[in-house]
Parts: C-alpha cells; sequence; structure tokens
C-alpha cells in the first residue's frame, strides 16, 4: 500500500516537474499586469493584441507558408524516396536506410550551420526561398520513416498483379500502391507540417534579414525585453503543435490495432 | 511448318546470387493445355512461372511466346494473366473495380466493361457481388474473384500459383473440378504451380515434375503415376515401394533374392535397377499363391482401404489393401507382371 502511494507521489511530482513550465505559461498569458511575477486578474487582452500586430500575423503568415510547401513537397519527395527504399535490396538497402537516420540524429544546429554555410557557397541570398529548402531537407527523412512500415504490411504480390493487369509501374504506384499506402502517408506529412512549425534553430540560420517565422519572432520578442504577448503567442504555437502530434498520435494507434487485427 | 507452341522455354536457367534455382530448362506448351509443374519447394517450379510471367528475367535462355521471343518484356506488355498466391486483390477496390481494373487500362467503354464483369462474375458463380468490399469476402470467394480478374483480360495464357493453397481441404477439392472446368469452357492455356501431387493428377493434361531446379519428368497424369521415371518421381509422385534389384534379361527382374517377370526390357544385362511397385499393387494371398511370405508389422483403417507394414526377409511394404489382416499374421504377397516397374539406376 505504501510503496502504490509514493509511486504514485512520484509520478505525479514528475509530471508536475515536466509541465510546470507550461501551465505557468498558459497561465500568465491571462495575467492582467506586464510583470512576470504578480497575479492581476483575468484577462484575453494579450491574445487581442496578438492578432492585431502586424509584425506577429506576417510571421503566422510566414510560418503557414513555409510549413504548407515543406511539408507538401517533402511528402511527395519521401513517398517516393520509401517505394525506391522499399524496391532496393541487400546492402544497397541497409545503405539507404542509414543514410536516412543520419539526418534525423543529426544535431539541429550543425544541421542548421551546414545549411547556411552550403546556401552562402551556393550564392543563395538567404531568404524563405533558402528556409522552404531546408524545411524540406529535414522533413523528407521522417516522411520516408512513416511511409516504409506500410510498404512492408502491404501485400508483395499487389504491385505485381497491377503489372500483370496490364498497369504500367508509373499507374500501378498511383492506383495501386499510393492507395495503399496512404494512412502512412499523411502520417508523414502531418509529422512533416508538425516538424516545420516547431523548427527554431535551422529557420534561424537560413532565414536571413526580412523574414520570420514565429518561433524566430518569439525569440526577438524575447531579447527586446518581457512582453506577456510572447506568452499569448507560445501557448497558441504549443497548443497547436499539441493538437497536431494528439492526432498524429491516434492515427498510428489506430495503424496498430488494424495491423493485430489482421 | 510445324504447329507453333503457345510457349517455349528454351535453356533457361536462373541464379539468385550463387543459388542455380532452374538449371537449363527446356519445356513447350501447347495451346489450350493444362500444364502443371509440380515439385518440392524450392524445385525452381515458381521461379519458371514468374519468368514466364515477366515478374523475373532468366539468367540465362529465352521465353518464346507463340513463336516471338519475349524474354525481357515487361509483365504489361504480355498477353499472360497471374492468379498470385493469396490472390493479391486490391483491398481499397470492390469486387466490380478489382475484375475491371484490366479493362480500365485498355480503354475500354463502361458498357463493355459493365457486361464483362457481370459475364465473369456468373463464370465464378459470385453473380451480384459487384458492390461487396474484397475483406469482406470468404478465402474461397477471394479466390473466385482472383481468377476473374484474371480471365476478364482475355489472356492467351493463365499463371497459377498454388491459387487453392490457402483453403481447406473440402474447398479445394470442389474448386481442382471447377478450375478444369473453367479452363475447358474458355479454351486457355492454365500454368499450374502446386506441390500437392493429387491436385496435379486430378487436373492435368501435362503434368512437369521438378527438383532442384530440373525437369525429373513430364508427361500425362496417368503416365507420371505408372511410369515414374525415377527414384525421385516414383518418392513424389504417390507412396511406393522402391527396392534394388538387376534386371537378368528382358522380363526377368531380380530382387529380395528372388525372380520376378515383368513387362520391361530393353536394359543390359545383368544392370543394376530401381523397382517401383504401388502399395495398392501388392496383393494379399494365401501361402500357396504366393511370392513372398511376411508378417503385418502393423494395420491403419483408411477408410477406403487398410493401410499396412508386412516385413519380409529384408524389406518391410507398404501395403494398401481391402482385406483387413491382424497385426502380428503371417501373410503371402503376390504382384502380377504389370505391375511390377522397373527404372534405370540415377547415375
Amino acid at each position: 500500500m505504501v510503496t502504490k502511494h509514493l509511486s504514485r507521489i512520484y509520478t505525479a511530482l514528475i509530471f508536475v516537474f515536466l509541465y510546470a513550465p507550461i501551465v505557468v505559461l498558459i497561465i500568465f498569458s491571462f495575467n492582467d499586469s506586464k510583470s512576470r511575477g504578480n497575479w492581476n486578474g483575468f484577462t484575453i487582452k494579450w491574445y487581442i493584441e496578438l492578432f492585431k500586430n502586424k509584425e506577429i500575423l506576417r510571421s503566422l503568415y510566414y510560418t503557414l507558408i513555409i510549413a504548407i510547401t515543406s511539408s507538401l513537397v517533402s511528402t511527395i519527395m519521401g513517398t517516393f524516396a520509401a517505394i525506391g527504399i522499399y524496391d532496393m535490396k541487400g546492402f544497397t538497402k541497409k545503405f539507404a536506410l542509414n543514410l536516412n537516420y543520419l539526418p534525423v540524429l543529426n544535431p539541429d544546429i550543425v544541421t542548421a550551420v551546414s545549411f547556411m554555410v552550403l546556401f552562402k557557397m551556393a550564392k543563395l541570398e538567404l531568404g524563405i526561398i533558402t528556409i522552404i529548402l531546408a524545411h524540406i531537407t529535414f522533413c523528407t527523412p521522417y516522411v520516408i520513416l512513416s511511409v516504409l512500415p506500410k510498404l512492408k504490411q502491404m501485400n508483395k504480390h499487389l504491385a505485381e498483379a497491377a503489372l500483370d493487369l496490364g498497369a504500367t509501374p508509373f499507374y500501378a504506384i498511383r492506383k495501386v500502391i499510393i492507395p495503399q499506402i496512404m494512412p502512412g502517408i499523411v502520417t508523414g506529412a502531418l509529422l512533416a507540417f508538425t516538424l516545420s512549425i516547431d523548427d527554431f534553430v535551422i529557420s534561424f540560420f537560413t532565414a536571413g534579414k526580412g523574414v520570420s517565422n514565429l518561433s524566430i519572432m518569439i525569440y526577438s520578442m524575447a531579447r527586446r525585453g518581457i512582453n506577456p504577448v510572447i506568452n499569448a503567442l507560445s501557448t497558441l504555437m504549443f497548443l497547436t503543435l499539441m493538437g497536431l502530434l494528439l492526432i498524429i498520435y491516434k492515427r498510428s494507434e489506430k495503424e496498430e490495432e488494424k495491423a493485430i487485427e489482421k | 511448318m510445324a504447329k507453333v507452341h503457345t510457349i517455349d522455354l528454351i535453356n533457361l536457367s536462373k541464379k539468385f546470387g550463387e543459388d542455380l534455382v532452374l538449371d537449363n530448362m527446356n519445356l513447350y506448351i501447347r495451346q489450350n493445355e493444362f500444364l502443371t509443374l509440380l515439385g518440392p519447394s524450392g524445385c525452381g517450379k515458381t521461379t519458371t512461372l514468374r519468368i514466364i510471367g515477366g515478374f523475373e528475367n532468366p539468367t540465362e535462355g529465352k521465353v518464346v511466346f507463340e513463336g516471338n521471343d519475349i524474354t525481357g518484356l515487361p509483365p504489361y506488355l504480355r498477353q499472360i494473366n497471374t492468379v498470385f498466391q493469396r490472390y493479391a486483390l486490391f483491398p481499397h477496390l470492390n469486387v466490380f473495380e478489382n475484375i475491371a481494373f484490366g479493362l480500365k487500362i485498355k480503354k475500354k467503354s463502361n458498357e463493355e466493361i459493365k457486361k464483362k464483369v457481370t459475364q465473369m462474375l456468373e463464370l465464378v458463380n459470385l453473380a451480384g457481388f459487384e458492390k461487396r468490399n474484397i475483406e469482406s469476402l470468404s478465402g474461397g470467394q477471394q479466390q473466385r474473384i482472383a481468377i476473374a480478374r484474371a480471365l476478364v483480360n482475355e489472356p492467351k495464357v493463365l499463371l497459377l500459383d498454388e491459387p487453392l493453397g490457402a483453403l481447406d481441404l473440402k474447398l479445394r477439392k470442389e474448386m481442382q473440378i471447377e478450375l478444369k472446368k473453367m479452363q475447358q469452357s474458355v479454351g486457355i492455356t492454365f500454368i499450374y504451380v502446386t506441390h500437392d501431387q493429387e491436385e496435379a493428377l486430378t487436373m492435368s493434361d501435362t503434368v512437369v515434375v521438378m527438383d532442384k531446379g530440373k525437369i525429373q519428368q513430364i508427361g500425362t497424369p496417368i503416365d507420371i503415376y505408372n511410369e515414374p521415371q525415377n527414384r525421385f518421381v516414383a518418392q513424389f509422385i504417390g507412396e511406393s515401394n522402391i527396392l534394388d534389384g538387376i534386371m537378368e534379361k528382358d522380363f526377368k527382374v531380380w530382387f529380395l533374392s528372388k525372380e520376378f517377370i515383368c513387362v520391361d526390357k530393353g536394359f543390359d544385362k545383368d544392370e543394376k535397377v530401381d523397382v517401383v511397385i504401388r502399395p495398392e499393387d501388392v496383393e494379399i494371398v494365401e501361402e500357396d499363391k504366393a511370392q513372398l511370405m511376411g508378417i503385418v508389422k502393423n494395420v491403419l483403417f483408411k477408410g477406403v482401404h487398410y493401410e499396412m507394414e508386412v516385413q519380409t526377409n529384408d524389406y518391410t511394404w507398404k501395403i494398401h489393401s481391402t482385406i483387413m489382416k491382424d497385426a502380428g499374421s503371417y501373410v503371402g504377397l503376390r504382384i502380377v507382371p504389370d505391375n511390377i516397374h522397373v527404372m534405370r539406376k540415377e547415375k
């Protein structure tokens, strides 16, 4: 009995520890005071101010453009790459898979600096294009990783059956393989979208001057000084990302159940 | 000019890495033939089928279709369709869409597609199933849809890769008869792969027995059963008693230290041979008519017959008989000359 209670208290403490910063952030985004220390009553004026701030709205617009473009492109590239990798055999397959893991494991800061150096070398002016290119690159491996398991689950004769019935390889991919792996593609796209919104380090190094997305915006506002609008903006970002992650989690859970049923 | 075969396989070899899966195979398949590739797993039968379908390329040799070399031609350009193991139906499409898949690619009109799909569903006894979901169908029904999906394209040749393997025994027997009927009514060449010898004997016009990437024997089911060319075929097709013997001269073979009259000839004098005798060909008789005497070691009741093991001086016979003898009883055995089959030893 005692150990059971202890373990419960311990778990609770861990959650408090983990979530305290975010809870505080959310609470203070409703605080009617400029100072961070005192509670002066409930307000939503920071949220209203947030949506009046042109700069913030512009960076929201950039964030969405970047996230939509890069998740779209990386989903298409990742899906075809996954189909290609699935079709490989032996050493080439292992090699391609590990090559794909590397960017996932690479520290963001290293990726970010390498992008910056690469773009400088290629004489590309840093701006929205470079951010999008960088985001496409770091999102694609995640799409591949979410599409590959669906390919493995698929009956391996399905593509052959399509070819057998007269389909060209491209037609077979379009009409048979893609419908079969659609759940994986959608999960991959959501994941890419989430990662793109979530990213700060790589965006910061590849953004150049005029362009800033929300995470860069929050960073520069925080440097300028304490402003409760940051709390409101961060709260909204947190909730959006949590929502997206929840959807991804639910989807993969459903897929697993399906796989077990089979 | 001789009649052109539907398919000729010429000096076909296939290596997977270092593994030689097919070893210089030669085979022709005639129009409207029901040909079965029969053999244990790993004998190369499925590889042969996949080469004919275009899913694998041979390492060496040619595939000729109606006189034209089609080696290397991709599957979608061949007038051949396949019924896959475990069917490979498209789960995201319903029954109608599955069967119509090939017709849509050929850009047939909607009316024609509808007409043909309906006809096919009637042929496979599933009329009215158009809107059904693939996953809601039983194994047997999925099997029929897979056949319909292939046949609707009116291929010259239909390849079937162990199509009945996943069905239970009763359904399998029914489908064997149905498949044979279908083949006769649509009049196209069937190339059928199985490891089930009974299935092969029931349905085929020609059976090709394969082992270790080589053809062991080609023949009608009756030939294959009654005149196996070597030890492997005799053991693989049905049960058999195989004994070492010596061919004294034409129509005289010596085994188990006794001389028997047989119907085989054309061997060297005193050539060492394998003698094959089917279990149902050994008669149980009274002592005065017997050629051999033995003791019944055990008896199993199998419905139509009893399955016995009978020990004679140095051989344990497998015998199928309708006469019941208790274990331990002393019985006489007789084999008529027609039922003694002599084969050359393999080098």
